[in-house]
């Protein structure tokens, strides 16, 4: 390795990195300005007290766990069973569990709510109950690329077959299997699938702001427009969320790869 | 399938991908093919192709161009920086160590659109951020008068948009360039190449379909991406995702079904940039195995 070339290596990484590091100062400088002259969490008080924040914030918060809660039973079975029987058919699986990469979330929701709206056959807009629904299958669909990915990677270290003809032949029927012999062998893939879930539908503006459902994100939208500081204090906040999500995920990681090793 | 003996259940394997297609199908397929039909649909129904071609009136093309060129441009700059950054720790150029660090935080950074980011650049580049009022203050320039620069334009958003697409870049192309055999570079070198003519002649032509594929992936994502746009300029800029979200909120175009067509104008966008990525990345392959 030249020497011109270790230079220009750390010119363009520390550029690189500059351009990172910036914006998460100067906004975390921005959100401690509230009070005149000196820093202060005046802003974060103020926001964490606010109700609306609250409601926002929990409701979010809920989705997440709904939303992880039918990806891991739509995706733990579906990839297990593809996995197993079917592997003829994983690169089509594989093909729709993508497609919401392709196609951009606004698109899919401005679908759902021409198919789903009061006058059709499947009114699901026209309640609140079901408006939530939608807007958790909705999640469901944009953490797809990801949950599906996750769970696939790690049924692929373990050996689905003789693990399920071990519990057939001590009696278990498909639940048992799925519940008590395949999930707990593919939490740790789950556990990252479901954190970066959570990272995604935290802060989830587009979906909820078009369905009319009061979450954390079109409330930070919304408060952008007539607050001084506080949005600026609950971007933190998120940023914060989301890096807190991707350490568990390498912590999740990590635990794989020791129960990995102890096999 | 002659030699399978036959029996007389029918096959019932199917069933358990049901549940998974039937989701797929009312809350992926569905949505969009009814966003599609409709965007070839008069009012009454009838098949048309009017709206597609109403989408050349009013501001609908401008919008669009505006999208394509922030788009090539928050993927182009994505890609070089991206590429630099992969390239100096991948080829040793800085401590090994920083490779593990970096690809986690491209992990979350790839994924982190959306409207904080779009106030971390406010609380930065914007009238009273940090860098404009450092610039000011011990600099006498002011962005906005002296580089004609505001966060709220065109640039502005391009800037932005790399926070997630440089770390999209890392994430993806870090794998291709530790593809690259080393075996190759000395076989180069025994030869008499030099660097330049190593990288000119062996790596970037084996590269290249990773770097094109990954700069269709790129200009896909920030072409799709709303939340940040909406967030930081409000209804300022005229943007395809923006004009987008107006209309699915108070059908502005003042006709239904164009909004239809403007979103499929959006899916065929995506599409033809990840059809190019899907292609590229199966010639990639082909060499960095």
């Amino acid at each position: 390795m030249s020497l011109w070339a270790r230079i220009t290596g750390w010119i363009v990484l520390i550029f690189g990195l500059t351009y990172f590091a910036l914006p998460l100062l100067g906004l975390t400088e921005f959100s401690l300005k509230a009070r005149r002259g000196v820093y202060s969490l005046d802003a974060y008080t103020k926001i964490i007290g606010d109700p609306e924040f609250q409601a926002t914030f929990t409701y979010s918060i809920m989705m997440a766990l709904v939303t992880i809660l039918f990806g891991v039973l739509l995706v733990v079975p579906t990839a297990y069973w593809v996995r197993l029987k079917m592997p003829w058919a994983r690169p089509y699986v594989e093909f729709i569990t993508l497609l919401p990469l392709v196609i951009p979330a606004i698109v899919i929701v401005f679908g759902y709510i021409r198919l789903y709206n009061t006058s059709s056959w499947l009114p699901m807009t026209g309640t609140i109950m079901g408006t939530n629904l939608l807007l958790a299958f909705g999640y469901t669909v944009l953490a797809l690329p990801y949950m599906y990915r996750a769970v696939d990677t790690g049924m692929r270290t373990i050996d689905v077959a003789t693990l399920t003809e071990a519990a057939q032949s001590l009696g278990a029927g498909w639940a048992t299997i799925l519940a008590r012999v395949i999930l707990p062998n593919v939490i740790p893939a789950v556990l990252s699938g479901a954190f970066l879930t959570f990272a995604i539908v935290i802060g989830e503006f587009t979906l909820a702001a078009l369905l009319n459902r009061p979450a954390f994100g079109p409330y930070l939208a919304r408060i952008g427009a007539n607050k001084p500081y506080e949005p600026f204090a609950l971007s933190v906040i998120a940023f914060g969320i989301t890096w807190g999500c991707m350490g568990l995920i390498q912590f999740a990681n990590r635990l794989s790869k020791h129960t990995k090793a102890a096999q | 399938m002659s030699s399978v003996p036959i029996t007389r259940r029918l096959p019932l394997t199917w069933l358990g991908l049901l549940p998974f297609l039937i989701f797929a199908t009312l809350f992926l397929i569905l949505p969009t093919m009814h966003i599609v039909i409709g965007a070839f649909q008069d009012r009454s129904g009838a098949f048309t192709l009017q709206n597609i071609k109403d989408l050349n009136t009013g501001t609908i093309p401008s919008s669009y161009w505006v999208s394509v060129k922030i788009s090539l441009a928050s993927a182009l700059l994505g890609c070089l920086i991206g590429f630099g950054m992969a390239a100096a720790v991948t080829f040793g150029a800085v401590p090994r160590w920083i490779r593990s660090p970096l690809m986690t935080f491209s992990g979350v950074a790839s994924n982190f659109a959306g409207v904080p980011l779009a106030f971390a650049f406010l609380a930065t580049f914007g009238p009273v951020g940090l860098v404009t009022v450092f610039l000011r203050n011990n600099f006498g320039i002011v962005l906005q008068r002296d580089l004609g620069f505001s966060i709220l334009s065109f640039w502005g958003l391009t800037i932005t948009y790399l926070f997630f697409q440089i770390p999209l870049m890392i994430l993806i192309i870090t794998p291709a360039l530790e593809g690259l055999k080393r075996e190759w570079r000395e076989a180069a070198e025994v030869l008499g190449a030099t660097a330049t003519q190593y990288w000119r002649m062996v790596a970037l032509p084996i590269l290249f379909p990773s770097l094109l594929g990954t700069f269709a992936l790129l200009f896909a994502n920030a072409f799709g991406a709303v939340a940040t746009a909406i967030a930081l300029t409000g209804s300022s800029l005229n943007i395809v995702p923006i004009q987008l979200f107006a209309q699915i909120r108070g059908d502005v175009l003042g006709n239904p079904n164009l909004g239809y067509a403007m979103a499929f104008g959006m899916i065929m966008v995506t599409a033809v940039a990840n059809v190019l990525y899907i292609w590229l990345r199966v010639r990639a392959e082909r060499w960095l195995k």
